[in-house]
């Protein structure tokens, strides 16, 4: 596959799900002399758990991440985000690394590995390299994926702390790419105080972003005293969003905020009500 | 010209050799080979569901997906629900019944696309439904009948009666 990678440089696409792929090649806003098909080959498909991570490679379809025991297990989040992408047609064929190579600032799994500081395995015909997800997402559709280079894996590590994710967006009509989401992961310590917040989100910039003022307005905190709606409004201030003919920039910032807010809410009262049962 | 691929598949339960472009869609060939016109193209790049068909038992837009992609598979359309000529299926019958379909050119891919939902989903909610239907566009109806049809054809699967 590399090989014929390297061969045909920028003249190559490799095809993975084509739920994006095809779709631009029949607009005829792309095109590509050689589309190399990934789908035969079966080392490019499954899931993976060894000490403290996940592997999911490339292939391996959304249908799947959203049942597979592992994911759901020890990467909540990714499981949380699937049902949100397209339709269930659309999913029992795109794969997690098609998502995440295509690098749509409205789709979920980049924001989802974004917040979660996952880490993208590339291949090529000169051998393996690792990319943390903040390198990894340069600009809209473009990431640090070389034209001969290939997409192999996704690793994530899973939290070995009391946790709670959440994931939710704001779309006109379900399936459709959204004007804004979030991903939320929120760790704490014994005591139920706050050491770990990733916050990602979609839909509002040039690529995925990372909540920075929200992440640190919530370090240090106890959970059960923070006010999540107080705190999402942080976010505004993270975004970069640009206004087309679904929402304006000042919409999107809005209710963006406004929607970061009630995720953090949600997996602040999963925290508070563990904290309780516990 | 592109070099033609040879390919076979099994489409409704009958082997079918045949060639294709490279780039020759799954749907086109459906279509012009198979002669499975119930593979309806509406929008051609994955938005309207019309085209769906179950590619080894599950639910694909066979308009972004290339025939040589579907080489060993097993394609079921429209035409190969039912189990004979003379009987529909339930999913077909309850789209009649309760008004599921105006014009009709969506109707085959929400079939498909229905079926393959009950099968995941055999006692779905009025919610669950509506999720479950909305990878397919359909421009007369306004879904009631449609969303109707897929309550009737799940208690019908299940066994209870209508």
């Amino acid at each position: 596959m590399v090989s014929l990678l390297a061969e045909h440089g920028d003249d190559a696409k490799p095809l993975a799900g084509g739920q994006s792929l095809v779709p631009l090649l029949a607009m005829r806003l792309t095109r590509f002399e050689h589309i190399v098909d990934l789908n035969r080959v079966d080392e490019l498909f499954g899931v993976t758990a060894d000490n403290g991570s996940v592997r999911i490679a490339t292939m391996t379809r959304q249908a799947a991440v959203e049942t597979d025991a592992t994911v759901a297990h020890r990467v909540p989040l990714l499981h949380l985000a699937t049902p949100h992408i397209g339709h269930f047609q659309i999913r029992n064929r795109g794969t997690i690394g098609g998502s995440v190579a295509h690098a749509d600032p409205a789709s979920e799994y980049p924001a989802v590995m974004l917040a979660l500081d996952g880490t993208a395995e590339i291949a090529s015909a000169s051998g393996t390299r690792e990319v943390p997800a903040a390198e990894f997402f340069e600009s809209t559709f473009m990431t640090s994926v070389a034209p001969d280079e290939l997409l192999t894996a996704l690793r994530f590590s899973a939290w070995d702390q009391p946790a709670a994710f959440a994931f939710d967006e704001i779309a006109r009509r379900s399936g459709d790419f959204a004007l804004a989401g979030a991903a939320v992961g929120i760790g704490t310590d014994a005591a139920g105080r706050i050491n770990r917040a990733a916050v990602g989100m979609l839909g509002v910039g040039p690529t995925p972003l990372r909540a920075s003022s929200v992440e640190a307005a919530l370090m240090g905190l106890a959970a059960a005293d923070a006010d999540p709606h107080e705190i999402g409004r942080l976010a505004a201030d993270d975004m970069d969003p640009i206004g087309d003919v679904h929402a304006s920039a000042d919409y999107r910032r809005r209710a963006g905020s406004t929607l970061v807010g009630r995720v953090l809410a949600n997996a602040l009262a999963q925290l508070t009500q563990e904290a309780g049962n516990g | 010209m592109a070099d033609q691929i040879p390919l076979s598949m099994t489409v409704n339960g009958r082997a079918r050799r045949g060639a294709a472009e490279p780039r020759l869609t799954l749907a086109d060939f459906l279509r012009e080979q198979a002669l499975c016109t119930g593979v309806h193209l509406g929008c051609e790049h994955g938005v309207c569901g019309s085209c769906t068909v179950l590619m080894d038992g599950e639910a694909v837009r066979s308009c972004l997906l290339f025939a040589v992609q579907a080489d060993g598979a097993h394609i079921t359309t429209v035409e190969g629900l039912a189990p004979d000529d003379e009987t529909l299926h339930p999913v077909q019958e309850a789209f009649r019944d309760c008004h599921g379909l105006q014009c009709g050119f969506c109707t085959p891919g929400f079939v498909v696309s229905v079926a393959a939902f009950l099968e995941a989903n055999p006692d779905p909610s009025d919610d669950e439904i509506r999720h479950g239907i909305a990878g397919n566009l359909c421009r007369c109806t306004g879904y009631q009948g449609i969303v109707a049809a897929t309550r009737q054809a799940a208690a019908v699967l299940k066994g209870e009666g209508q």
